[in-house]
């Protein structure tokens, strides 16, 4: 499969009152046609700020893009002007909000919000995009679509809204979504309703995904890779199945021990990680996990890149081999 | 058999909306709609269900900062409803709640040794002011944090450390029973098994009672030994922890045991998954028979008709379903 998306060395950052804040510092991913792939990570390790930087979203002038590549279909973004931006937002690449009521315009009906983007992009005339997006309502499970047209965003559910989202992130057939917590805001039972809905929707469009999450359990279902992230940079990257098989990070391993599992049976006591997850303007020097982490040595002092360990496997840490040969005796 | 701390009967809360300006759209929430269930001391029962179940709710009611519609509510012997507002003070002390968002439930403006003493001030549980900082420290390292923490506001600490204080908050009044109500839901994923393993280790120190109010179903079961599963103002079944999980008699607790992914991409992969139809209807205007049946995949004519009754299926294990 060829590569859709190649993110390079991409560093963004902050200006805040109590410093420089590096969002995203020096990472690199990519994604293949038709792939879904997961970024995870705890509250504020960048997460929102990669997938914001691909589509140029980042709040300026606090916020900058400092440097790397975003490398799509061969052509870098960041050297895109504003007006092929917006083209490339409007067709190419989807988005999915933390937040849908944030990107939701509440004054414009639900069917507008829908055909705006069908006559811009797709140079439809408004009834061939009525007809487009009664089908796409109806393809995101939202009933009675015609009559659904005319009402406004504050006339759905949490669940509807949400498909109403991804309605509108696939509606100019795109060849890439990014799902930013697509469904932390929802319940259990919709989250299910709403992940399937997407993974089927990706499988049959050959749509690829990339997926921002903080839990491992739908990274584990719907990621063919994951991205683990700390701190703004990628620590662990590895296929779905390799890297909960055989974690080759300290910070991806706490991370599994620490969830209580329900196909496992109880267990007397949680394994946390101990600590707390740093202050982004105050990194420590080195790795920035060292402080909580329970393989730190000296050597930790220094970044430690990330570096191949096996087929598709990285790990960015100095003890990584120690690790390894632990959790395999 | 021991006497249960805490005994919910037929517990029911309904808010009045609406009228106002538009009058005559006036409607009633019907949040919590029969519930009754009890803990024993030093047990702890998990509450789960989806937002807007009435779990909060059915909290504050227990904790008296919302007045029950009817129910009864019997605590450490004393039927809370019809107490006076004195005796009730005494009583809910030993009553204490921690909040799911530890940011907006502490006062911003006062350090974290403050809003520690302060409740032991005002209830005289320690009058001596050197005492009382002693007492301050001591419920500090008693949830892991250090004394110069005491000289802390709540912005200047990670949202687990202030977790922390929430809970020693809590403790400060030596309570016997706590309402936990979502505790770890806004906190990071490594921080959340600090704080559960915390308030087990607290528990057996103290020997406390927990409700612990939950929608995440993996915690829920790591932490209770009972679990009560709701929706739509009522408890759908009701089991211990084993039994729960592993043996789930309502299609609604095991449509929700089957919507959690679990962290192993290759289990993932042979899973099969119950996805329910539809969205949770609303409280205000909840469906005939029983809640659940839109939603249900195995519904019959006679749940739309009829209600069902939480039944004890087997011994301890209740389930509100007919074709249980
Ligand atoms: N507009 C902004 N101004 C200043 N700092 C920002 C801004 N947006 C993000 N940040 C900072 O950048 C860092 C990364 O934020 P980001 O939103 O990417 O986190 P995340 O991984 O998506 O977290 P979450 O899981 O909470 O959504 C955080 O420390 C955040 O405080
Ligand atoms: N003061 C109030 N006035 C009117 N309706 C209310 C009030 N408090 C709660 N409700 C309604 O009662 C129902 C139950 O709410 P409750 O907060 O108990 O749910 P919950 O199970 O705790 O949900 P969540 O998981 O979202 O916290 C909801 O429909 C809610 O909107
Ligand atoms: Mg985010
Ligand atoms: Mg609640």
């Amino acid at each position: 499969m060829a590569t859709l998306l190649d993110v390079r060395d991409l560093k963004t950052t902050f200006l805040t009152s109590s410093g420089v804040v590096r969002a995203v510092d020096g990472v690199s991913w990519d994604i293949e046609e038709g792939e879904t792939v997961a970024l995870v990570g705890e509250s504020g390790c960048g997460k929102s700020v990669s997938a914001l930087s691909v589509m140029r979203l980042v709040d300026e002038p606090a916020g900058r893009i400092e440097s790397g590549e975003i490398v799509y279909k061969g052509r870098d973004l960041l050297k895109l002007s504003e007006e092929q931006m917006r083209h490339v937002r409007g067709r190419e690449i989807g988005m999915i909000f933390q937040e849908p009521m944030t990107s939701l315009n509440p004054v414009l009906s639900i069917g507008r919000q829908l055909t705006e983007g069908l006559e811009i992009h797709m140079g439809m005339k408004p009834p061939e995009a009525r007809s487009r997006a009664v089908e796409m309502l109806a393809m995101v499970g939202i009933p009675d679509p015609e009559r659904r047209l005319g009402q406004y965003p504050h006339h759905f559910s949490g669940g509807m809204r949400q498909r109403m989202m991804i309605a509108m992130a696939l509606a100019c057939n795109p060849s890439l979504i990014l799902a930013d917590e697509p469904t932390t805001a929802l319940d259990v039972t919709i989250q299910a309703q709403i992940l399937e809905l997407m993974r089927d929707l990706a499988r049959r469009l050959g749509v690829a995904m990339l997926i921002i999450t903080h839990n491992l359990g739908v990274v584990a279902r719907y990621a063919d890779r994951v991205n683990v992230m700390y701190a703004g940079r990628i620590i662990e990257q590895a296929s779905a199945t390799e890297l909960y098989a055989n974690p080759r990070h300290p910070y991806t391993l706490g991370l599994l021990r620490s969830v209580p599992r329900l196909d496992e049976p109880r267990r007397a006591r949680l394994d946390p990680i101990e600590g707390q997850p740093p202050d982004l303007t105050r990194l420590p020097e080195g790795c920035a996990f060292a402080p909580r982490c329970a393989y730190r040595v000296e050597r930790c002092g220094e970044v430690p890149s990330l570096v191949a360990l096996g087929a598709g496997h990285r790990s960015a840490c100095w003890e990584a081999e120690r690790l390894v040969k632990e959790l395999a005796a | 058999m021991s006497q249960a701390l805490l005994e919910v009967q037929d517990l029911v809360k309904h808010f009045p909306v609406g009228g106002g300006l538009l009058k005559g759209a006036a409607g009633v929430v019907r949040a919590v709609e029969g519930v009754t269930f009890s803990i024993q001391r030093g047990e702890t029962l998990g509450l789960v269900g989806e937002s807007g179940c009435g779990k909060t709710t059915t909290g504050r009611c227990v904790l008296q900062l919302e007045q029950p519609t009817s129910g009864r509510i019997v605590f450490e012997g004393a039927e809370l409803t019809g107490l006076s507002q004195d005796k009730l003070r005494t009583v809910r002390r030993h009553m204490q709640v921690i909040f799911q968002d530890p940011y907006s439930s502490l006062n911003p403006r006062m350090t974290v040794g403050d809003i520690l003493a302060e409740p032991i001030k005002v209830h005289r549980i320690v009058s001596d002011p050197a005492k009382r900082q002693a007492r301050v420290r001591e419920l500090l390292e008693q949830v892991g944090l250090h004394a110069q923490h005491a000289r802390r506001y709540p912005h200047q600490l990670s949202g687990g450390q202030r977790q922390r204080v929430g809970v020693a908050r809590a403790l400060a009044m030596q309570p016997s029973l706590i309402v936990c109500d979502e505790p770890v839901s806004a906190l990071d994923v490594s921080i959340q098994a600090q704080i559960i393993n915390l308030l087990e280790e607290l528990q057996a120190r103290f020997g406390l009672t927990y409700l612990f109010i939950a929608h995440d179903l993996s915690v829920v079961r790591h932490i209770s030994d009972r679990v009560a599963v709701m929706y739509l103002g009522r408890i759908v079944e009701l089991a211990d922890r084993q039994s729960l999980y592993d043996e789930a008699l309502h299609p609604y607790t095991r449509a929700l045991l089957s919507a959690v992914p679990i962290p192993d991409p290759k289990l993932e992969a042979r899973r099969e998954r119950t996805v329910l139809r539809g969205e949770v209807p609303s409280p205000l205007n909840p469906p005939s028979g029983c809640v659940f049946h839109p939603r249900c995949p195995i519904a019959v004519d006679r749940c739309s008709a009829e209600i069902p009754a939480l039944r004890e299926i087997k011994p301890g294990h209740w389930a509100a379903c007919h074709l249980a």
